[in-house]
């Protein structure tokens, strides 16, 4: 579905990614973790269309997205919750998931999938009139998700969704994006949470200093020595 | 107080409400092209005298009433407004240059080339449009004969006034209850935010240009018959309109109305009690006011109050 192929990314004249390739296929959770300045996000910035890669290609389904503007991104069915959750703290919760859906068949559908959000968090509901940034960071987290999903997507990103949260929320977060998986949206997610994430993920790729250094599933990588010693302090 | 006290109050109080109505329109305007483009547009007033001359225009040659002139003037503005971000703007905008905010000093070139072409076409005389209800007023005695106090409603300003309530309604209208004015107002509040949500915002930018330029035209237009009009009238309403902006907070509509309103009922109280030339004084003595004790204007105490912080 998604394939990146050696893209170099910089930032003004600082290179950051470096030659990175990965794939996301139909169905998968696939999860990018590292350290703090790995490129995690960078990457994931990039895949959205914020950053251009200076070398290399990201295919979506096939199409090259090297022409494709960031805002016709989503068209193609790629949504995103950006790092920090990026609502817009001036507009309802409701005006915050109608953002999520400005656009053809989603627009269409806009009160159906509205319906299907608030199912999945009924605190939203409640409180759908409530300025975003009165919301608490779990609350917040919620509408990122939810306006993520209001574009209908068949790929959805996450960037640090479990950034600032307490734990039992990162649960909470955790059980959703399994949930939308498995009705059938791919999900593409970055972490420093690692092993909560590799408990969910199919697929993973270890990100160090801009580059692709291991790959493999959850599982494996949850049983790497590297991976332990690094990252999960064992 | 006496009667009389109490009349030449109250007659100060309506004028500065009306007056601050027709403020906020003009600042409306200017406050929404900050939200998006974060930058000033200091051609701000030249664009309401381009507005006021296509009324002055209208009467003049066509004997078309300046109400009506809103309808003519406004969408021509907003599509000056869209030419002047499109071709000027946006390129410079994409320009690394020395001086951070080059646009600002571009709109300011603008201002200059529009102020002197009208003094080219319409040389630098003061012109009116002398509409025939422009002196018609209510009285508060016509209708309750035995009230206390005597009261006056100016016809021009009444209307003036009224016409910019509905203006700034249909604004809100379209801000709260429109997928593009909320798409205006995600791309003010988070850029990156509205690009990932499928918002063109290059387009948001062109847009809220043009609609800030149709809604100081339209200012213009209502303004006409209760002023009068010289080519640099301009530069004195895009301070106004800073003023107000700053006082209501950078970029906030609500900000925008408040702000006028306080602007129009401090001149005006200046002007009934200390003396007409004072009300500029008035003007900028709120502004440092606002400046030392308000930083955030009006929205920021707005805010504190429902985000508790």
């Amino acid at each position: 579905m998604l394939e990146i192929r050696n893209i170099d990314v910089y930032y003004g004249d600082v290179q950051v990614i470096w030659d990175i390739s990965f794939d996301v296929k139909q169905g998968e959770v696939v999860a990018l973790i590292g350290a703090n300045g790995a490129g995690k996000s960078t990457t994931l910035k990039t895949v959205s269309g914020l950053l251009k890669p200076k070398k290399g290609e990201i295919l979506f389904n096939g199409t090259s997205l090297h022409t494709v503007e960031a805002y016709h991104r989503i068209d193609l069915g790629m949504a995103f919750c950006p790092e920090a959750r990026r609502l817009f703290v001036d507009m309802t919760v409701e005006e915050n998931l109608d953002m999520g859906s400005l656009r053809g068949d989603a627009k269409q559908k806009r009160e159906q999938t509205k319906k299907m959000v608030f199912g999945l968090f009924p605190r939203l509901k409640e409180r759908r009139k409530q300025l975003a940034g009165t919301l608490s960071g779990g609350e917040q987290q919620m509408v990122a998700i939810g306006r993520g999903l209001m574009s209908l997507p068949k790929l959805l990103m996450f960037d640090e969704p479990s950034l600032g949260l307490a734990p039992i929320l990162v649960r909470e977060i955790f059980d959703v994006i399994r949930k939308i998986q498995k009705e059938g949206t791919t999900v593409l997610i970055v972490e420093q949470n690692v092993k909560q994430t590799l408990a969910i993920a199919d697929r993973a790729y270890v990100l160090e200093t801009g580059k692709v250094v291991m790959q493999g599933t959850g599982t494996q990588l949850l049983s790497d020595p590297h991976v332990k010693a690094a990252y999960l302090g064992l | 107080m006496t009667a009389i006290q109490t009349e030449v109050l109250l007659q100060t109080l309506i004028s500065g409400v009306l007056l601050g109505g027709l403020y906020a329109l003009i600042a409306l305007g200017m406050t929404i092209i900050m939200g998006v483009m974060k930058i000033i547009n200091l051609a701000h007033g030249e664009l309401m005298m381009v507005g006021m001359y296509i009324a002055f225009v209208l009467f003049s040659w066509l004997h078309i009433d300046p109400y009506l002139s809103v309808f003519i003037a406004a969408p021509f503005l907003f599509l000056l407004g869209i030419g002047l971000q499109k071709y000027l703007i946006n390129p410079v905008m994409k320009v690394d240059s020395i001086l951070p905010e080059n646009q600002v000093i571009l709109t300011v070139g603008i201002g200059m080339v529009l102020a002197n072409l009208a003094t080219i076409i319409f040389q630098s005389d003061y012109r009116q449009t002398p509409v025939s209800y422009g002196t018609k007023a209510w009285y508060l005695r016509d209708y309750w004969k035995d009230s206390p106090v005597d009261i006056s409603l100016s016809m021009p300003w009444t209307v003036s006034f009224t016409m910019a309530l509905l203006i700034t309604a249909g604004l809100w209208f379209f801000l709260t209850k429109t997928d593009m004015g909320k798409s205006i107002r995600a791309t003010a509040q988070d850029l990156d935010a509205a690009l990932l949500m499928g918002v063109n915002v290059e387009r948001m930018r062109v847009v809220t240009f043009g609609l800030g330029s149709a809604l100081v035209g339209a200012a213009g237009c209502l303004f006409i018959p209760i002023y009068y009009i010289y080519p640099d009238i301009g530069g004195q309403f895009t301070l106004i309109s800073f003023v107000i902006t700053i006082l209501g907070g950078l970029g906030s509509t609500v900000g925008a109305i408040i702000g006028g309103l306080i602007l129009g009922l401090f001149e005006s109280l200046t002007a009934t009690y200390v003396g007409m030339g004072w009300a500029p004084v008035g003007r900028f003595v709120i502004f440092v006011a606002a400046l030392i004790f308000i930083p955030g204007g009006v929205a920021s105490l707005l805010r504190s109050r429902k985000f508790g912080k």
